[in-house]
């Protein structure tokens, strides 16, 4: 059992886990954010770049530094690693970097998007990014795409995460959805614009932490701090029905799957929960959700339930 | 404790002869009233004659349009979860082809509506408009009879497109942009 300190706070873990995971079991402020690597999903991360970390000391064997900033979603640890995130001037500005290359094709369309409130790019640009940018170039732009009759392709927001692609193939059986062109050309594509008709296809906007996919049963509907988000099941052969509904009043506007502290989704649910079963007589509500108090959701209505969960 | 030597003590002492005919207390009276016929008025006769307002007033709320007459909002909800009285509320809806000389964005407010009666007119809701979409204006609410007439759709708030009908409200905008600059330049 390898023994890493990681911004000074020591945590033994099992051999094999990541710099990440390991700062997500000491939890608090020292997890550095990810936005490609998501647990549940096999082979995601080292795309994004965000979660760069400081290894100031290889292990007790080998006490050297690393050369350079290491994606703490990839590295394994090492029994005596000391790793520095928010410790780490070069860490932060690093950081800072990233998210500003992450947002030079990202339109900055908040005020329009769906996903605004509960987007991972916003948190990260507002914790980490400059307030303007240097970028003075046309950015690069797409036709909106309705992949199926439910979900909505904004390829200009998408940051290239691939999470709804490792999605796709691993709930999927039959790969439909992948990333087509590389580099500056490369972008999400369904094959010849196919439409996606599987149970499970409705979770690649779950995954997806800007709002390049989102739901289109739910387009324009509301904003999400205007929503209660309310802990619901109800019996489903293909998934656990166990959901989140997002309710305005007694209607129900939007269903989506129970996600963790780090926006990471465990049970997947099926197409029906999440696009068909809108009528308040479908689901039996546990309660309200807990929502970080310093949440733009719990702006304004929600009083109860405001700790982290 | 005493705060102030403004209260007075009670005394319920029998009045004497001079004080019972009330004669000095009526003078005494009819002295001040006469002598307000003399002073400066502290009223206007509204609406002939009108006072004058900072530049800065806050009043009835306009939805501006951009130089080519789409309007400016988005439906984004910032402005009613910035409102300390609750009192905006909106419905989106988005935009379709062929409309894009109405509406500047993808999406905008099919329903705008502002409680004139909840508003406070403490100006946060433009300062959270990342569109610059809304602005108070120095025009004053007009009245009504009805609580239902304070409720304010789009047609009293959206300017209009003809240039005589825009709302001018570059004061309002400068002086917003300076707060935002000294709040920044703060930080």
């Amino acid at each position: 059992m390898p023994k890493v300190k990681i911004d000074g706070f020591e945590v033994e873990v099992p051999d094999g886990t990541t710099i990440l995971n390991a700062a997500r079991m000491i939890g608090g402020d020292i997890v550095p954010p990810a936005m490609c690597y998501y647990s549940t999903l096999k082979g995601s991360g080292g795309k994004c770049r965000t979660c760069l970390v400081k290894v100031t000391k290889g292990s007790e064997k080998d006490p050297r530094p690393m050369p350079k900033l290491v994606a703490s979603c990839q590295t394994m640890v090492m029994d005596g690693m000391e790793v520095a995130n928010i410790t780490s001037d070069e860490v932060i500005n690093a950081r800072k970097g990233v998210v500003e290359f992450l947002l030079i094709n990202h339109p900055l369309d908040c005020p329009i998007c769906d996903q605004a409130g509960e987007c991972h790019l916003q948190d990260l640009a507002f914790d980490h990014g400059a307030a303007s940018t240097r970028y003075e170039f046309e950015r690069r732009t797409f036709e909106r795409i309705d992949i199926g009759p439910y979900i909505k392709l904004h390829m200009t927001r998408c940051i290239l995460c691939y999470r709804c692609v490792f999605t796709a193939q691993q709930l999927t059986p039959e790969r439909v959805h992948g990333v087509v062109g590389r580099g500056d050309h490369a972008e999400i594509s369904t094959f010849i614009e196919k439409a996606i008709d599987n149970d499970f296809s409705g979770n690649v906007i779950d995954v997806c932490p800007v709002g390049a996919l989102t739901d289109r049963t739910f387009r324009f509907k509301s904003r999400v701090w205007f929503l209660n988000p309310m802990e619901a099941h109800r019996d489903c052969e293909k998934c656990s029905g166990k959901a989140v509904v997002w309710m305005y009043g007694k209607e129900i506007f939007r269903v989506t799957a129970r996600k963790d502290q780090y926006g990471e989704v465990h049970e997947f649910i099926c197409n029906t929960c999440r696009f068909e079963k809108k009528a308040p007589g479908d689901w039996v509500v546990e309660g309200p959700r807990n929502i970080e108090r310093n949440s733009v959701i719990s702006q304004n209505h929600y009083l109860a339930a405001t700790t982290v969960r | 404790m005493q705060l102030t030597n403004r209260s007075k003590n009670v005394v319920n002492k029998k009045m004497s002869f001079a004080e019972r005919i009330y004669l000095v207390a009526i003078a005494k009276g009819m002295w001040i009233t006469l002598k307000h016929f003399f002073r400066k008025n502290n009223t206007y006769n509204y609406p002939d004659t009108q006072r004058t307002y900072a530049p800065v007033y806050r009043g009835w709320h306009v939805l501006k349009r951009d130089a080519n007459g789409a309007e400016r909002c988005t439906a984004c909800g910032l402005c009613a979860v910035a409102c300390p009285a609750e009192a905006i509320t909106m419905t989106a809806a988005e935009r379709e082809r062929g409309e894009e000389k109405l509406y500047r964005e993808e999406k905008y407010a099919a329903v705008y509506e502002i409680n004139m009666l909840r508003c406070i007119f403490c100006g946060l809701c433009e300062e959270a408009c990342p569109k610059e979409a809304i602005f108070l204006t120095d025009r004053i609410v007009p009245s009504d009879y009805v609580r239902q007439g304070f409720i304010f759709g789009k047609d009293m708030l959206v300017e209009g497109v003809e240039p005589e009908k825009r709302v001018d409200v570059s004061v309002r905008q400068k002086h917003i942009q300076e707060k935002k600059q000294a709040a920044a330049a703060a930080q």
